[in-house]
């Protein structure tokens, strides 16, 4: 893949989301160009993991324009004005973007390759043996083709996530969304998610990553944002951000978790 | 691999346990209760049981038990379907949808199954004739109502209904009992609404779902003996019943009944295991599933193609 820097597959304009009263999101902008790791940080409750539901509307969007390979996302612009898109074109947009959640979601009632062949056949009308060998295929690449036939609650926390990588791949998406992909996991399950979210960054795939890791944004992201109160407060090259953050709240949180 | 007995193998505990002298004593008293009531079954001639022999296998009595039946099971289908249908409406995005499950459940959750049962078998009177047509507008066909709605319909229709009431309360805690990440996890997939539905959120409530469903059923099969309020009067109990009129015998045609009662809820027990044990597939069952070994074979994983089951346990599939 060739990395464009002119076009941004990812493009989100001022962004804001309210929850009632409540004023979430206060104007994000943020781009991600193709094959790109943007790795966003900060304290819980900043909003870094909504701004994320927002690039597949699994939060609704207040305000603001969320762009991903050039399309709008949740809308259709007719003249200036905004139409909410039907279910089934949302489900269109959601196929192009893989999401990996801090709490796995895997389907229970379904063996790992069952969660993996699930969309493929079901979304995309793949035959069941063309899905199955790419089902293999994807867990041999995140290191389970051993455990093919197990049943999530027969899988340790690290096995689980790399199955709901393996997951969202089998969809073959543009962009992956990462939800704070270790933050459940033992310490020493850690390190080979990691390891399958960098090889995915080195075969190209452009993603979005929310996480405590500053190893890993120091290590494998392009770009490292810092969120504070629903806005950005620096963004940057991760290794120039983090060995000379340039705003006192950047410092302190760093201080904190480094 | 076993570790080797040595020298320096911890001495097991080898506590005495708590003695229960309770326990010893409730088991002798409720022994006792028990063998006395046995004893009365043996030596209590009024229980006849040569009648009971006698109508056991009674034609009539088998064909109630088949009524019966037929009217559990096609009132629990007619139920169940009304259920999840009521279910998904209740969390549907269209409030004339929410609206009107709610009344439905209402309504019928409201009113005294007998009192449906009888209104069921006097539709004809009601309405004498169905027709199909525009409203305030022209016919298009019409038949007489007792046609249609006949007693055995009368009687599945009164059940059905007023059952579907209940399991749809059941279906929607089931519902809402599944965790709302796999509806997130599944629509970011890009599954559409009924496939979510069908095949990600359905099977998982089900484990909530079946253990109340089944007690409905057992309950469905006695509440069959209602039916002679609508009139219908080929069940069991209404069998059993004629029979101990004219053999003036209540008592050992009421055995006959409970026997063949007690028969049918232990079969659906046994169903109801199954069904629970396909549901807790992952969850409560982790028998591992079968998967297709020339698949393996050909994603080239490495993975043993001479399994023609894959337990992926190492210490069974590295044969």
């Amino acid at each position: 893949m060739t990395i464009t820097t002119e076009k941004p597959l990812v493009k989100i304009e001022g962004l804001h989301k309210y929850y009632g009263q409540h004023h979430v999101l206060r104007g994000i902008d943020l781009e991600v160009n193709q094959g790109e790791v943007s790795v966003v940080i900060g304290p819980s409750g900043s909003g870094k993991s909504t701004m994320l539901r927002c690039v597949n509307l699994l939060e609704t969007i207040s305000a603001g324009r969320i762009y991903v390979g050039g399309d709008l996302i949740g809308y259709r612009e007719v003249n200036g004005r905004l139409h909410d898109l039907k279910t089934k074109e949302i489900a269109a947009q959601r196929r192009e973007i893989g999401m990996v959640f801090q709490r796995f979601n895997l389907f229970p009632h379904k063996t790992a390759l069952q969660n993996i062949m699930e969309a493929p056949v079901q979304v995309k009308g793949q035959s069941k043996d063309v899905a199955r060998k790419r089902a293999y295929e994807l867990l041999d690449r995140v290191g389970l083709a051993d455990r093919a036939g197990h049943y999530p609650s027969q899988l340790s926390g690290g096995q689980q996530q790399r199955v709901a990588i393996a997951r969202a791949l089998a969809m073959e998406p543009e962009l992956m969304l990462f939800d704070e992909p270790t933050s459940a996991l033992d310490p020493e399950l850690v390190g080979d998610v990691l390891n399958v979210m960098k090889d995915l960054a080195k075969s190209g795939m452009t993603m979005i990553v929310v996480t405590h890791e500053i190893g890993f944004a120091r290590e494998v992201g392009d770009r490292l944002t810092f969120m504070d109160g629903g806005v950005v407060v620096e963004s940057g090259d991760p290794r120039e951000v983090l060995s000379n953050p340039q705003h006192a709240r950047t410092k302190e949180f760093l201080s904190r978790v480094l | 691999m076993k570790s080797q007995p040595d020298s320096t193998a911890p001495v097991l505990n080898k506590a005495v346990p708590v003695r229960h002298p309770g326990r010893w004593l409730s088991a002798v008293i409720i022994l006792g209760f028990l063998a006395l009531f046995l004893q009365s079954l043996v030596t209590n001639s009024n229980f006849r049981w040569d009648i009971v022999g006698t109508y056991i296998l009674d034609v009539k009595v088998v064909q109630g038990v088949g009524w019966t039946l037929l009217l559990t099971v096609a009132s629990m289908v007619l139920a169940i379907v009304l259920a999840i249908l009521l279910a998904f409406m209740r969390q549907s995005d269209n409030p004339v949808f929410r609206w009107s499950s709610w009344v439905w459940v209402w309504f019928f959750r409201g009113t005294p199954v007998y009192t449906q049962l009888v209104f069921w078998g006097l539709i004809s009177v009601l309405y004498p004739r169905l027709s199909a047509g525009v409203p305030f507008g022209p016919e298009l066909f019409s038949v007489d109502t007792s046609v249609i709605v006949t007693s055995t319909v009368a009687a599945i229709l009164g059940l059905g209904l007023n059952e579907s009431a209940y399991l749809a309360e059941i279906f929607r805690a089931g519902l809402k009992s599944v965790d709302r990440g796999q509806m997130e996890a599944a629509e970011a997939l890009g599954m559409g609404k009924t496939k979510i539905m069908w095949r990600i959120i359905l099977p998982q409530a089900m484990r909530v779902i079946v253990p109340p469903t089944g007690n409905e059923t057992i309950g469905m099969l006695k509440t069959t003996s209602l039916v002679l309020a609508v009139p219908f009067t080929l069940d069991l109990t209404f069998a059993t019943n004629t029979l101990a009129n004219r053999t003036y015998l209540p008592v050992p045609l009421l055995i006959v009944a409970a026997i063949w009662y007690l028969v049918i809820t232990s079969i659906l027990m046994v169903g109801q295991h199954f069904i629970e044990a396909y549901y807790g597939k992952g969850v409560d069952n982790l028998a591992p599933a079968t998967v297709n070994p020339g698949a393996a074979k050909a994603a080239g994983g490495g993975a043993d193609v001479q399994r023609s089951i894959e337990t992926d346990f190492p210490e069974e599939s590295a044969r």
